[in-house]
């Protein structure tokens, strides 16, 4: 099965790339065996904006978008910036292709500079997902930098983490991995003009 | 006849031109595409085609009126379109204008359909975008009756009734106009060329020959399978854009700026990298020659071969010279190595019986 992550932090370690690391090892753990696909979207950074103005991907922006499109499930994470998703993330996200993502089951995470962010998740990226129709998974990820120490809070995180690992796993092994889609298949033309 | 045919065709638009940020009058660049339409002829291309737009900074709004004017000016070479907006014009006036047109030009006339990508184009001729497709295939199935049908009772969703309609003038000798259909991304359009045996014509400028070699080769697959002929035999046509200088780096240095400028290029992929991933051929006329024969590896034997040379604020005087480099040193040496490729059987460019010698 497949498994696509796209993560968006910008710095290199990222906290945000070390949650998602945590969601893609617990996500694999719960399927037991799974391809993964992870897409750091700041590699893609010219390349999303060469795409949105010249209208067609570059030769490696291309198989990451046929990754996620192509993947059973999708873990996506994105540091919180100006109280929403980065726009980096949601460049991405822009550049698909309409219904890419219809019924792919998401696995919604971020990343913040303080707890107060945590709302970002039910305010931001799960109506973003809503409009692409993906399934997000009821429990989402909010990890702030209290949630990487101290004597209590991680071991929170990690429930978290375990929890929304499952629950992306159930959903990704019920649907399995989509049928590949062909922008060139054939467009019968009785189904253009009904009758001809 | 030419078994394929090279010519030109524009956009329309204008621009400034970057060294003197200076933009034409409308009349200045109108004047220019009639001129450069006629240096084709004289320079031995074989087509001229002229977009139509509703919105500025696009002249051509009227293309049968230039292509008329254009007739009239010339004597040899075909007029077409690039493309003729057939989801918001009404296909009554399609039918009555071009085979106007085709009378006038004795027969040097084909044209493009396409939908258009501008937004607002739509709802300005009263209709919706969301119907892009379904405006191109219900009105040109019209369109294809009127020419055929000397009589047309008619209904469909997008167009108030017909009742024993007749479009005139019929078209020249009852032969009408050949038909391409433009598309850069839609395998529907593909579709409707292959049903109907009509030309495909591959933007193919701006984006990437693995996206174009597929959507061609989805055109033929689907002519065949509709019982035109072998999939080599459909009629495939192509775009692209030329700048040229005896020198290569003088044209890349001479390009750039408009390049950097221009409404499509601008902002995205670098210029050597635009080159690299799309069919955009900037240098010497023996580049733009070499570049042109890998066309020809990459999509097969095809009939129709347009490179658009003007727009983007580029000078007047240079858009006539890339029209000499293509008569004089591009053409003639694509023209005679495209023949020696050439498969058996495989149709020539469709003309009007007219024109044949």
């Amino acid at each position: 099965m497949r498994l696509a992550v796209v993560t968006a932090g910008l710095r290199r370690p990222s906290s945000t790339r070390l949650l998602a690391d945590r969601l893609t090892e617990a996500t694999v753990a719960a399927l037991g065996t799974a391809t993964v696909e992870v897409i750091e979207v700041r590699d893609h950074a010219h390349d999303l904006v060469n795409h949105m103005v010249s209208g067609y991907p570059s030769d490696t922006l291309a198989p990451a978008i046929d990754a996620v499109a192509g993947a059973a499930g999708l873990i996506a994470v994105t540091p919180t910036v100006s109280a929403s998703y980065s726009a980096l993330f949601k460049a991405f996200f822009d550049v698909l292709e309409q219904d890419a993502l219809r019924g792919t089951p998401v696995l919604a995470a971020a990343t913040g500079g303080t707890a107060r962010h945590s709302l970002v998740l039910d305010h931001a990226v799960r109506p973003l997902f809503a409009y692409l129709h993906a399934e997000v998974v009821p429990t989402t990820v909010f990890a702030s930098p209290e949630d990487w120490g101290g004597a209590v809070a991680p071991s929170r995180l990690a429930d978290r983490v375990t929890r929304a690992a499952e629950e992306l796993a159930t959903r990704m092994t019920r649907r399995g991995d989509p049928p590949p889609r062909d922008p060139y298949a054939p467009v019968p033309f009785d189904t253009l003009l009904p009758g001809a | 006849m030419p078994g394929t045919q090279f010519g030109i065709f524009s956009v329309g638009d204008i621009a400034p031109d970057p060294a003197t940020g200076r933009a034409p009058t409308e009349h200045e660049r109108l004047t220019r595409m009639v001129e450069t339409a006629v240096r084709a002829e004289e320079a031995g291309l074989d087509v001229f085609a002229t977009g139509e737009h509703h919105n500025p900074p696009f002249v051509p709004s009227s293309p049968t009126t230039l292509l008329g004017f254009v007739a009239a000016r010339t004597h040899r070479i075909v007029l077409s379109t690039s493309t003729t907006l057939i989801t918001t014009n009404d296909p009554v006036k399609i039918a009555e204008d071009y085979a106007m047109l085709q009378h006038l030009a004795e027969g040097r006339v084909d044209l493009m359909m396409g939908r258009g990508n501008t937004g607002p184009v739509y709802p300005w001729f009263g209709k919706d975008i969301r119907d892009g497709i379904p405006l191109a295939v219900e009105n040109y199935a019209l369109l294809r009756r009127l020419w055929r049908e000397d009589v047309v009772d008619w209904e469909g969703r997008f167009r108030t009734p017909l009742q024993g309609f007749t479009s005139t003038p019929r078209p020249l000798d009852g032969v009408p106009p050949f038909v391409w259909h433009g598309a850069i991304r839609s395998p529907e359009i593909a579709e409707q060329a292959a049903y109907y045996g009509d030309g495909f014509f591959a933007n193919n400028i701006f984006w990437p020959v693995d996206h174009t070699r597929r959507l061609i080769d989805l055109y033929r697959a689907r002519f065949e399978h509709h019982g035109h002929g072998p999939a080599a035999h459909a009629i495939v046509g192509l775009g692209g854009q030329v700048y040229m200088r005896r020198n290569s780096q003088d044209a890349k240095r001479e390009f750039e700026p408009y390049f950097r400028r221009s409404p499509i290029y601008g902002g995205g992929p670098s210029l050597a990298e635009t080159m690299r991933t799309t069919p955009l051929s900037v240098g010497s006329p023996q580049e733009v020659l070499d570049r042109t024969m890998r066309f020809h590896e990459d999509f097969g034997d095809y009939q129709r071969q347009l490179f658009n040379v003007d727009g983007m604020g580029l000078p007047p005087e240079a858009v006539l010279d890339q029209i000499d480099f293509l008569g004089e040193e591009v053409v003639p040496v694509l023209r005679k190595e495209f023949e020696s490729r050439r498969a058996p059987g495989v149709p020539d460019a469709p003309v009007h019986p007219a024109v044949r010698p």
